[in-house]
C-alpha cells in the first residue's frame, strides 16, 4: 500500500517549499475559490456531491470519510474525549470543576479534540416511563426463569403516576471537528498548514503552523485552538495517521455504543436517514440530523449527528455558514475603499491649491 | 442527602439535596434587560451551552492586533501624503510622512509577528499565496510595502538617490491604500459576528480610520506651511469613518451592541470624541502651529482608540453566544418562511 510510506500530515501530493506555493494555487486555493460564490447555503458551482479532496489535488482518492455521531445511544462515557487523548498525545489542558453537569472540557479547542456536552432536561424521551418502582418484584424469581422470560412477564413493574417533576431526560453528545466540505480554518490559513487530505478530511500540518491564529475565529463551530505554551493551532486529525493504515479514528473504535459511527460519509448519510425514521417512529420526534445536508452553509459536515434538540442546547451554531463564501464581496468592497482613500488624498491636495489660489 | 450547616444565625446553606430539580439550570434562557436599547431581533426563545460562547475567541492580543490594524492604516495614508507632497513641492511633510509611513510599517509588522504563537516561523507566511487568506494577502503587501517605503524615507532623510527615491516612494503610494485596507477583510473574515456581519462597511471605515491617522500625523509632525493638505485628508477621512461606521451599526442590528456597550464601545466613543475634537481644531486652528499640532495628535489618538473599539467589540461578539444563535435563528426563520409562501420568489 502506496500510502503506508507516508508521513502523516504531509500527503505526498502537498510537500513544502516552494512547490507547494503551486500545490495550493491549484488545490486548497482553487476549492476555496470554488467554494466562495454564491449567497445562501451551496456554493453556486458547487454539486450537490463537491468532492473536496478531488478538488484539492487527488484526483484518484479514497472514498470521502466521516463520522456518525448519534447522540441518541450516547451514555457520556467519555471514553471518545479519553481515547483520542491516549492515541494523539493531547495534553490533558486547564481541568477546573465547572458545575456544569458532568463536563468539566466545556468544549472544544486545541487540547479537546472530543467533547461529551452533558444536558438535564425536564422533558420526557420519548415513550419513557419515568419514575418506576421495584419494590415488588422477585428478581430471584425471574432470574431463575432464565431467559425464557416472555416478554409480557418481563414488563415487571408498572409505571407510578407522575407529574412533571418526574420527567427527566438527560442529553449527551460527543462532539468533534465537522470537517467541513468548505472548510474556512483551510481557506485562511496564510501558511498553508492546514491541508486536505485524500480523505477529505482537514488536517493541521504542526511542523507548519506558525500559530497566527487565524483559523481559530474563522471557525463556525469554535473547534480549532492555540495550544498554551505551544502557540500552534491544533485540533482533530480525523486520526490520519490511523486512516492512512486502514484504521477507524480511535474515539470511533473506543466508542461502547456505536454513539460514534466511522465510515465512508455516502453510507454514514444513509444510515442516518434510517435511523431518523427509526427514532421518529418509536415517538422521539425531537431526533434530526445536523451537518448532514449538503445544502448547508459550509456545504455539509464530513462529521454530522443526530441531536434531540436545537443545535444551539449542544452549544453548535444553529445556520453556520464558511465566511470565505463573502470573500470576493469583501475583497470588491476593500479594493473600492482603497481606491476611495486614493481619489480622498488626490482631492486633499486639489482642495490646497484651491484654497491657496482663493 | 441534604447538607446544610447550621450556624448560630440559623440553617446555611441548605441544598435541595434528593428535591433538586435536574435540568432547570441547563440552557439557559436569556432575559431581555429592562433598560437600555431594546433588541433590534425579536428576543424569541434563545438557548445555549451554558451560556458557553459558540465560537472559539480569536487568541490575538492587545497591543500588538488592534497596533497592527492602527499603523497600518497610518502607514498607508502617510505613503499617500509623501507621494502628493512629492508632487506638489511640500518636501517637509513629505520626510514626515515618509519616516511616519516607513516607521508604522516596520511597527505594524513587529506587532503580527510578536503575535505569532511561533514568532520565527514567521517566513511561513511567505510559502504560498492564498487570495483565500488576507494574512497571506497582507504578509505580501506588507513585504513589498515596508522596504519600498524604507528606501523612501531612507533617501528622504539623506537626501540621496533621489530618482530611487523617488521610484520607491510612489511605489509605497501604490500600495499603501492596500495596506490601509486588506486589514478590513482580514477582521472581516472571520466568524466573528460583529467583524463579519460588517463586512461592506468596514474597508471604509479602516481607510478612513488611516486617512484620519496620516492627516493627524501630518498636523503634528508638518512644518507650518505644509499642512493644508494633511488637514483636508484628515477630515474625509474622518468624515468617511464616522459615516461608513454609523452606517454599519445601523445595518448589522442587534450584532453591533458591542460596538455600543462595554470596552468596545468606551473605545468607539472615545475615538468619535477625539475625531470630532480633532477635526474642529485643525479647521477652528489652522492659523495656530500650537493648535494644528494638538488636533493632529488627537486625531491620530482618535484612529488608534477606533481600531481598538472594533478589536475589543469583537473580540465581546465572539465570546457571546447571543450574537452566535440570535441572528442565525432569525436567517432560518426568515428561510422558512420564505419556502412556506411559494407565490414569493426565492431570496437570492
Amino acid at each position: 500500500m502506496a500510502a503506508r510510506a507516508r508521513q502523516p500530515g504531509r500527503p505526498a501530493s502537498q510537500p513544502g517549499g516552494l512547490a507547494s506555493l503551486f500545490t495550493m494555487l491549484g488545490g486548497g486555493l482553487r476549492e476555496a475559490m470554488a467554494g466562495s460564490a454564491a449567497p445562501g447555503g451551496r456554493p453556486a458551482g458547487a454539486p450537490r456531491d463537491f468532492d473536496p479532496a478531488a478538488v484539492s489535488g487527488y484526483p484518484d482518492h479514497p472514498p470521502r470519510m466521516g463520522f456518525f455521531t448519534d447522540t441518541s445511544v450516547c451514555i457520556g462515557c467519555k471514553a471518545c474525549e479519553v481515547a483520542c487523548k491516549e492515541w494523539n498525545h493531547v495534553p490533558s489542558g486547564d481541568l477546573a470543576f465547572t458545575g456544569m453537569s458532568y463536563d468539566n472540557t466545556i468544549g472544544l479547542g486545541a487540547d479537546t479534540w472530543r467533547h461529551v456536552a452533558f444536558i438535564e432536561q425536564r422533558k420526557p424521551l420519548a415513550f419513557q416511563e419515568p419514575g418506576v418502582h421495584h419494590e415488588d418484584v422477585d428478581v430471584l424469581a425471574l432470574a431463575s426463569q432464565g431467559s425464557g422470560t416472555s416478554p409480557g412477564e418481563a414488563a415487571i413493574t408498572p409505571p407510578t403516576p407522575g407529574g412533571a417533576g418526574d420527567q427527566l431526560r438527560w442529553l449527551m453528545s460527543s462532539d468533534v471537528c465537522k470537517h467541513c466540505t468548505h472548510a474556512a480554518c483551510l481557506d485562511v490559513c496564510p501558511t498553508g498548514a492546514l491541508l486536505r487530505t485524500e480523505f477529505g478530511t482537514v488536517v493541521v500540518q504542526e511542523d507548519v503552523c506558525n500559530g497566527c491564529g487565524y483559523c481559530i475565529p474563522a471557525c463556525p463551530y469554535g473547534v480549532i485552538g492555540q495550544r498554551n505554551g505551544d502557540g500552534r493551532a491544533w485540533k482533530c486529525t480525523l486520526c490520519y495517521d490511523r486512516l492512512i493504515d486502514g484504521m477507524e479514528p480511535a474515539c470511533a473504535k473506543a466508542c461502547p455504543t456505536d454513539s460514534i459511527q466511522f465510515g465512508p460519509l455516502d453510507e454514514l448519510r444513509e444510515r442516518a436517514a434510517g435511523r431518523v425514521g427509526q427514532l421518529h417512529r418509536a415517538g422521539v420526534t425531537d431526533a434530526r440530523l445536523y451537518g448532514e445536508s449538503p445544502d448547508d452553509g459550509v456545504g455539509g459536515d464530513g462529521a454530522f449527528f443526530l441531536l434531540l434538540d436545537e443545535p444551539e442546547v449542544y452549544g453548535l451554531p444553529p445556520d453556520p455558514v464558511v465566511t470565505t463564501r463573502d470573500l470576493p464581496s469583501m475583497w470588491a468592497h476593500a479594493g473600492a475603499a482603497a481606491a476611495a482613500l486614493t481619489i480622498g488624498a488626490a482631492g486633499a491636495f486639489a482642495a490646497a491649491l484651491l484654497g491657496k489660489r482663493s | 442527602m441534604s447538607e446544610s450547616e447550621v450556624t448560630t444565625e440559623g440553617v446555611r446553606g441548605t441544598r435541595p439535596g434528593r428535591e433538586a430539580t435536574t435540568g432547570t439550570s441547563a440552557g439557559r434562557r436569556w432575559r431581555r434587560k429592562r433598560r437600555g436599547e431594546q433588541p433590534v431581533v425579536p428576543p424569541a426563545e434563545f438557548t445555549s451551552y451554558y451560556g458557553k460562547p459558540v465560537l472559539n475567541p480569536p487568541v490575538w492580543e492587545s497591543p500588538d492586533i488592534p497596533g497592527y490594524l492602527f499603523l497600518g492604516g497610518l502607514a498607508g495614508g502617510s505613503s499617500l501624503l509623501a507621494a502628493g507632497c512629492d508632487l506638489t513641492g511640500r518636501p517637509g511633510m513629505a520626510t514626515a510622512a515618509k519616516t511616519g509611513a516607513f516607521a508604522a510599517g516596520v511597527l505594524s509588522l513587529a506587532g503580527l509577528v510578536h503575535d505569532l504563537g511561533r514568532p520565527l516561523r514567521f517566513l511561513n507566511m511567505l510559502r504560498v499565496f492564498k487570495v483565500t487568506s488576507p494574512m497571506s494577502v497582507g504578509s505580501w503587501i506588507l513585504s513589498g510595502y515596508v522596504p519600498s517605503a524604507g528606501v523612501a524615507a531612507l533617501c528622504a532623510l539623506t537626501g540621496r538617490l533621489p530618482r530611487i527615491g523617488a521610484a520607491a516612494t510612489a511605489g509605497s503610494a501604490l500600495l499603501g491604500p492596500a495596506v490601509a485596507s486588506y486589514t478590513a477583510t482580514l477582521v472581516s473574515d472571520t466568524a466573528v459576528p460583529a467583524w463579519h456581519d460588517g463586512y461592506p462597511e468596514m474597508p471604509f471605515v479602516f481607510v478612513g480610520s488611516g486617512a484620519t491617522a496620516a492627516g493627524g500625523l501630518g498636523l503634528l509632525a508638518a512644518p507650518a506651511g505644509e499642512t493644508a493638505p494633511a488637514r483636508n485628508l484628515a477630515l474625509f477621512g474622518a468624515g468617511m469613518e464616522l459615516a461608513a461606521f454609523e452606517r454599519m451599526k445601523r445595518r448589522i442590528g442587534m450584532v453591533a451592541g458591542p460596538y455600543s456597550s462595554g470596552r468596545g464601545g468606551r473605545y468607539v466613543r472615545a475615538g468619535k470624541v477625539l475625531s470630532l475634537l480633532g477635526a474642529a481644531g485643525a479647521t477652528l486652528g489652522r492659523r495656530s502651529r500650537i493648535a494644528s499640532a494638538a488636533s493632529g495628535a488627537a486625531l491620530l489618538a482618535a484612529s488608534a482608540a477606533t481600531r481598538w473599539g472594533i478589536y475589543h467589540a469583537g473580540m465581546a461578539s465572539a465570546g457571546d453566544p447571543r450574537y452566535t444563535v440570535i441572528p442565525q435563528r432569525q436567517r432560518l426563520r426568515e428561510r422558512a418562511k420564505t419556502a412556506e409562501s411559494p407565490g414569493l420568489p426565492a431570496a437570492g
